[in-house]
């Protein structure tokens, strides 16, 4: 680790000399670069991929408890696996620390962003604009967002807390081919069970659905995509993504509490 | 169209300065045209108010053509009233119908304070454009116009972003009171053409920078902005901006 700030100075250096070629006289600090009212939108649609990028993995290794669909031996074996993987390596625990920074920024940023932007017209409209010229979701992604938040605070003390931390008392051990891992696929067999859970967790994908409708095109715009090609492209995708990937998710829940995927 | 006369009950907001509290008052205006403009019948009210010995409403207008962005009345709810691609002196009276109430508003920002009545300060805007909305150039004669060539998509895309006449309604539209789609159509315009190229970083930073001093908020794309916008600027034009604002920020040395 004593290199590294030396490694820091050299690459600094090489960014500066390639930076001679366009020399202009203005300042602006990497502080000012993103505290600004377009910097800290970058910052949000930023965080907001790494965050799509994060819920195709998630959703990719939940699918895997499905896998007894097609073998009824399974019995969530392939998701027992899948979230071995995912917890038993130190590069992905480390892009773990990664993830609650991403979400920790965005929650923060957001709220932070929704303040002031509130604050800029202290004395309102007696008669609102209401929904004329703009659909409710893409003003209520501040209400949205703390849905979701509500929702990932149950998630995280349903899974992420026992695999993670508590996993001695509140886990079963389960065995395959000689090698012991957590069985977080009872886990979901319990949890899911309960039908409140079973509804907040709807809740929660419904308010991630829409968070992600105007979210997903939202962000490529704040990072600057204005090509009519590319945006076309990036709002049908949205779409799709705000629609396959919360119904997915939602799929899980009620996959449990139907006994679509136990015996 | 068949023309016609109303009378019709007014709620405008009345302010005597800037540090006046300001309330809602009613008035009631008979034998309306349905050809008069919108100001027209603002015009009649304050003729009669004025015979009555009262002070009458303030309201800002200049060219009454729609192309000098001076009127910003929020009618019922919406920046420059009802009709689309319209600015307040170019709404006519054939918009309503006998019986109507009218509610009539200022804009509403912290970066507009009411100035009197219905007139807001929109110098916010002013201070802007002078942060860097223009190019330097050496006068002289005028260069010959086909010397620079420049493609036609560039120059409609440019040239609809210059149509912003700086009215301020999309600042009064906007749920965050953000100016970006003002912003952005005189950022865009330059930015998109080669006379802008020079300046091109310094000015988008510069005035980002003025725009968050001014206090207004910042762009989520809810898109209200476009849908009163009298002069349809594309908040493509945002996109742009931010692509413009990351470029520049990126790359300015220190």
């Amino acid at each position: 680790m004593k290199f590294l700030p030396g490694a820091i100075t050299v690459c600094w250096q090489a960014y500066s000399v390639a930076l001679k070629s366009h020399l202009i006289h203005f300042r602006m600090k990497w502080s000012e670069f993103f505290t600004s009212s377009v910097g800290k939108k970058l910052v949000m649609a930023f965080t907001g991929l790494f965050l799509i990028s994060f819920l195709i993995v998630h959703v990719g290794i939940n699918a895997c408890v499905f896998a007894d669909i097609y073998d009824d031996t399974d019995n969530g074996e392939m998701f027992n696996k899948a979230a071995h993987f995912m917890g038993a390596s130190y590069v992905i625990r480390l892009m773990e620390i990664g993830l609650f920074i991403g979400i920790l920024a965005h929650i923060v940023q957001g709220y932070m962003l929704e303040a002031q932007n509130r604050a800029r017209r202290k004395q309102g409209y007696a008669v609102s604009m209401g929904s004329k010229g703009s659909a409710w979701y893409k003003k209520s992604m501040g209400l949205l967002g703390t849905l979701i938040l509500l929702f990932l605070i149950v998630h995280i003390s349903h899974f992420w807390v026992p695999s993670r931390i508590t996993y001695e008392t509140t886990l079963n051990q389960v065995s395959y081919n000689g090698r012991e891992m957590h069985d977080v696929f009872s886990k979901m067999v319990d949890v899911f069970h309960n039908p409140i859970v079973v509804v907040l967790y709807l809740l929660g994908c419904f308010s991630l659905a829409w968070h992600l409708l105007h979210g997903f095109q939202s962000s490529f715009r704040s990072v600057g995509v204005h090509n009519k090609k590319w945006m076309a492209l990036i709002k049908s995708v949205g779409v799709g993504f705000s629609i396959i990937v919360p119904t997915i998710f939602a799929l899980m829940p009620i996959s449990f509490y139907f006994d679509w995927v136990t015996k | 169209m068949e023309h016609y006369t109303m009378n019709l009950t007014l709620k405008v907001w009345r302010q005597k300065n800037s540090n006046d509290k300001g309330r809602f008052e009613t008035y009631q205006v008979s034998d309306i045209s349905s050809e008069m403009s919108f100001l027209e019948m603002f015009d009649v009210l304050n003729e009669r108010l004025i015979k009555e010995g009262k002070d009458p409403i303030a309201f800002d207008h200049d060219c009454r053509e729609g192309i000098c962005g001076m009127c910003s009345m929020y009618i019922n709810g919406r920046p420059h009233g009802p009709w689309h691609a319209n600015t307040t002196c170019q709404l006519h009276m054939r918009a309503y119908k006998d019986g109507d109430t009218i509610v009539v508003e200022p804009w509403r920002a912290n970066s507009f304070p009411v100035l009197k009545d219905l007139v807001v300060d929109r110098t916010a805007f002013d201070r802007i454009i002078q942060a860097g909305g223009y190019i330097s150039a050496n006068t002289g004669n005028a260069v010959d116009a086909n010397a620079m060539p420049i493609e036609k998509d560039k120059a409609d895309a440019a040239f609809a972003a210059a149509a912003c006449i700086g009215c301020g309604a999309c600042v009064a539209a906007c749920k965050n009171s953000s100016a970006m789609l003002f912003l952005s159509a005189k950022v865009s315009h330059l930015a998109l053409l080669p006379q802008g190229e020079p300046e091109r970083k310094s000015r988008v930073l510069n005035m980002v920078q003025q725009m968050d001093k001014e206090g207004f908020g910042s762009c989520t794309f809810t898109e209200a902005c476009e849908a009163v916008c009298p002069k349809e600027i594309s908040v493509t034009n945002i996109s742009r901006l931010n692509k413009e604002y990351l470029a520049a920020g990126m790359t300015v040395d220190k």
